[in-house]
């Protein structure tokens, strides 16, 4: 019966270990859509597709042009940064005073038009990169290299954003003009140059996520399926634009996850963070750290 | 320094400004009076960019404003601190003051003007830290001019300093606009605080339903019958 508990113990350990590194790369993806929410008051329906686009890039930088993974992410990187910047020109930009319902629209068309683009040109074949990073043995539990990885890079990553957005001219401008936009020209500051650097910054978020996630996931077109409605609820839960409320929801989730999948199936611990989420929005409508007016 | 010739301005259908004439010539203060709704802020957002003139034009030396973009007339030495202060409320004081100095000439030059604003309000450097929205109104309103202050302006615009402020602190902000006169910018502001503003202009103009009514040196216009009867209450 002790050794029940002592196996059991290790197994916890290991999930919520396991929760807080897939906590890392929901930040992460949260990071991004919160940002470009906040700041420019409209929601990417199609950002896990950016992400499923730098994938991939990794897939065919490394696996056609032959680079090693760590030449391969930078340039994947800046690559969903450009696509970024480009769906703030050619798609957002016109429709900024746009009714929401319409910015929505035109961006879930875009999740649709980059799911078929990628279905047309990569096919619907499942691929990887071919590199399998070995498992690390910590006592008894197993941790995987990749997402210890994947969850210090998102960390680094998330580090890098906050010291731009609090130390220099650019990123306090970001955070300002969330804050009051119509009077961001009287700072002498180009609104429309900040909408596609800020556009920029949260296409790069997604590259990063796409360099990390492609490590643990085969990517194809429908990839973005399975976690961008689940970094949609997490800003939702933190309250949209709230990067810190962000960041603890997508720890809250990742827990729920791991800890449900723990004691029955992965697809249960799904399952029960949806039904968190769902009481939550009773709970607390307008999102975990809601500021109050 | 600053002149506009026959300005009309507006929002959509609704006509603001009818044919304003205004001159202000380096080293002036300058008031600009009347009721509410005279129109006096729409001026002062045409001469910042922030609307722009259906008519007329406004120079700033010698330099044609309508042609330059809203967010590069703070290059041409145009500082404005907008009515109700507007400031970035969950931003740091020194957040909102660096975004004052966001332009690149006042960028280069960041340490220096924000030693500069310190200097002059020594309670803006206590609460440096402290978010902008959190301070009392007077705290506000000095946050706001040192923002105006951090590009250097050659030209400060104030739009109703001392609306939302306690008799005391609307005192306090009238000595702040005679110091900021001492220390070198020209000011433009537009007040309804009538018997404040004109002891610290030299000369000001009377805006009533978007013209110009009259317009005169403070000792003028504080001896006119019109200004004494609609004004000044005696």
């Amino acid at each position: 019966m002790s050794s029940f508990f002592e196996i059991f113990d290790i197994y916890l350990l290991e999930a919520v270990l396991n929760g807080i590194l897939l906590g890392g790369l929901l930040a992460l993806l949260a990071l991004g859509l919160n940002l470009i929410f906040g700041v420019i008051d409209v929601t990417w329906i199609c950002y896990a597709e950016l992400v499923m686009i730098g994938m991939y890039g990794m897939y065919y930088l490394v696996q056609y042009y032959g680079l090693s993974y760590y030449a391969a992410a930078p340039i994947a990187i800046l690559l969903v940064a450009a696509l970024g910047a480009l769906l703030h020109l050619l798609v957002i930009a016109p429709l900024l005073s746009a009714a929401p319902i319409n910015q929505l629209l035109a961006t879930g068309g875009v999740l649709f038009v980059l799911q078929s683009f990628a279905t047309v040109a990569f096919g619907i074949d499942f691929r990887n990169l071919g590199i399998r990073l070995p498992l690390l043995t910590l006592g008894d539990m197993h941790l995987s290299y990749s997402r210890l990885l994947a969850f210090a890079a998102a960390l680094i990553g998330m580090v890098v954003v906050y010291l731009f957005m609090t130390r220099t001219f650019t990123g306090t401008a970001i955070r300002a003009i969330a804050q009051d936009r119509q009077i961001m020209a009287l700072m002498g500051v180009d609104a429309k140059k900040i909408y596609v650097v800020t556009s920029a910054l949260g296409g790069a978020l997604a590259g990063l996520a796409a360099c990390l996630l492609v490590l643990q996931y085969d990517v194809h077109p429908f990839v973005g399926l399975s976690f961008g409605p689940i970094t949609f609820l997490i800003c939702v839960l933190g309250g949209l634009g709230n990067f810190v409320g962000g960041f603890v929801a997508a720890f809250l989730f990742a827990e729920i996850i791991s800890l449900g999948g723990l004691f029955s199936d992965l697809e249960w611990g799904y399952v029960l963070a949806f039904a968190f989420f769902i009481v939550m929005m009773f709970i607390r409508p307008a999102g975990l750290l809601a500021r109050r007016s | 320094m600053l002149e506009l010739k026959s300005v009309d301005a507006g929002y959509g259908s609704f006509h603001a400004l009818f044919g304003v004439n205004l001159e202000v010539k380096a080293g002036e203060a300058v008031g600009v009076i009347g009721p509410n709704g005279a129109g006096k802020t729409t001026l002062m957002r045409v001469i910042s960019g922030l609307i722009r003139p259906t008519k007329g034009s406004i120079s700033m030396e010698g330099r044609d404003v309508l042609a330059t973009p809203a967010h590069k007339i703070v290059e041409l030495g145009i500082a404005h601190v907008p009515e109700n202060r507007r400031l970035f409320p969950r931003l740091t004081v020194e957040d909102n003051l660096k975004m004052g100095a966001y332009m690149p000439a006042a960028r280069a030059r960041y340490a220096e003007r924000l030693a500069f604003v310190f200097d002059l309000f020594p309670r803006m450097k206590e609460r440096r830290h402290q978010l902008a929205g959190t301070m009392s109104g007077g705290e506000q309103q000095m946050c706001a001019i040192g923002r105006a202050l951090m590009s250097d302006p050659k030209l400060l615009l104030l739009d109703e300093p001392s609306a939302g402020l306690a008799p005391v602190v609307v005192q306090q902000v009238f000595e702040l606009v005679k110091r900021i006169r001492a220390g070198g910018p020209t000011v433009l502001i537009v007040e309804q605080n009538v018997q404040q503003v004109l002891q610290v202009v030299d000369r000001a103009y009377l805006l009533e339903a978007g013209a110009i009514r009259t317009s005169g040196s403070s000792a003028e216009l504080l001896a006119s019958d019109t200004i004494k009867q609609a004004y000044l209450g005696v």
